[in-house]
């Protein structure tokens, strides 16, 4: 029997997955990376993206937008500032996250904001636009 | 001593304001539920951040390249006041107790020296707050069109008082708003979110020593105003509970004292008819004695 651990997936305004998962695909703010079972003990921020759960049960896709994971061997949870199951996910809403990446995008840079914002900014834009085409609806 | 018309007139009109509170009450109950609800959803979220936030603040901490928001600015001379309210009244003291314990710490700050400024969420604490403290009012947050209270609501704040921040309008920023114990008991409270202390739970540090990704310091400067998000956001939800719960204790008791009061005014207008009956009776009584 493939080896499992402890999978949580909370956003701020609800839980939305706790389940046996034996494989995660995170989207990592410095690269994807997948988390089995005794992985090293890891905190990494995570960059919008589609976070993919694989268990016994099945398989799962989210869509994530920044937050962050904590791997502890035999458990992963994920943090996510939004996080929408990739079943529930419509061309509409995607667009929707495009344009409020965009609003921020421009507004950052109207404002000039410092702390390296505006460059957070373009790239989360980036980020959410290749999520878009890459989910192809 | 009143008309019978009269009697008749006021029991009509407090048993229709007995029919309103008992409908507000039971609006309350249901809106309490899905209050409570959002309460306890968002509860894991707020756990396991704070539980990493505080493995994290301890290791970096106490190192001077610590971000701002964890370090402070090095001095506590302003201090900035969010004071969370409901937007709609008749919830007993739910509002007055929040106002109270703003009023109460904005008076001991300014009795030690210290700049006091107030940014307000939600009308209700803003009118209370207006007439003691209204010349250091900086900013108010409107949220009476907000049907249900949404992370978006609580990044926005954030934004707000982070964006101060960074333009050094004051050194600590305290949120007020009232905790949920049960429908009875809601004790306000006041929370420090800048400079950001965590406390982890007890006996949930697992000891590991985790890898970062990025470094710990880029995670922590990434973390800290999700934080103060995280933390406005509950404080939030728990005024959210707190104010319905509030109002349905508020409105069972209003309920309650309206029966009384009908039952009052019904043995009242009870006593009075027969007054008038026995006095016709008199009337007539005397009237064929003296034929």
């Amino acid at each position: 029997m493939a080896q499992t651990m402890q999978f949580d997936l909370v956003s701020p305004e609800r839980a939305l997955a706790s389940l046996q998962a034996s494989a995660v695909q995170i989207p990592g703010a410095e690269g994807d990376m997948t988390a089995m079972p005794q992985h090293a003990p890891t905190i990494t921020t995570l960059r919008p993206g589609v976070l993919k759960v694989e268990s016994p049960e099945g398989n799962s896709e989210y869509l994530v937008t920044g937050g962050f994971a904590e791997i502890a061997g035999d458990s992963l949870s994920v943090l996510a500032e939004r996080a929408i199951p990739m079943a529930e996910m419509t061309r509409d809403q995607m667009n929707a996250l495009i344009e409020e990446a965009r609003e921020m995008y421009k507004t950052a840079k109207e404002e000039d904001q410092p702390h390296g914002l505006v460059e957070d900014a373009a790239k989360l834009l980036a980020d959410m636009e290749a999520l878009g085409t890459h989910m192809s609806l | 001593m009143p008309s019978l018309k009269d009697l008749k007139n006021r029991i009509e009109s407090v048993k229709s304001t007995r029919k309103i509170t008992k409908a507000m009450q039971m609006v309350a109950a249901a809106k309490l539920r899905r209050a409570q609800e959002a309460a306890e959803d968002s509860r894991p979220y707020t756990k396991r951040f704070n539980a990493v936030m505080a493995g994290l603040a301890a290791s970096v901490g106490g190192s001077d390249s610590a971000p701002k928001l964890l370090r402070g600015t090095g001095s506590d001379q302003v201090h900035l006041l969010v004071v969370m309210t409901a937007e709609r009244g008749l919830c007993g003291g739910f509002n007055s107790n929040i106002a109270k314990l703003a009023r109460q710490k904005a008076a001991e700050l300014k009795a030690a020296g210290k700049t006091v400024k107030v940014l307000t969420v939600g009308k209700k604490g803003r009118d209370a707050l207006k007439r003691d403290l209204g010349s250091d009012f900086v900013g108010h947050v409107d949220l009476s069109d907000v049907k249900r209270i949404g992370y978006a609501n609580a990044q926005a704040i954030a934004k707000d008082i982070l964006t101060r921040f960074d333009a050094g309008e004051f050194d600590v920023a305290t949120i007020f708003f009232s905790e949920f114990v049960n429908v009875v008991t809601q004790i306000p409270t006041a929370q420090q979110i800048i400079p950001a202390s965590f406390e982890a739970e007890e006996g949930e540090s697992s000891g590991a020593v985790y890898d970062y990704e990025p470094g710990e310091e880029q995670i922590l400067a990434d973390l800290l105003p999700r934080g103060v998000a995280t933390q406005i956001f509950s404080g939030l939800l728990e005024n959210g509970a707190s104010e319905q719960g509030a109002r349905m204790s508020a409105m069972d008791n209003a309920t309650r004292n309206a029966g009384e009061m009908i039952d009052k005014l019904t043995i009242e207008f009870n006593r009075s008819r027969q007054a008038v009956i026995t006095n016709e009776l008199i009337e007539i009584i005397s009237g064929a004695e003296a034929l």
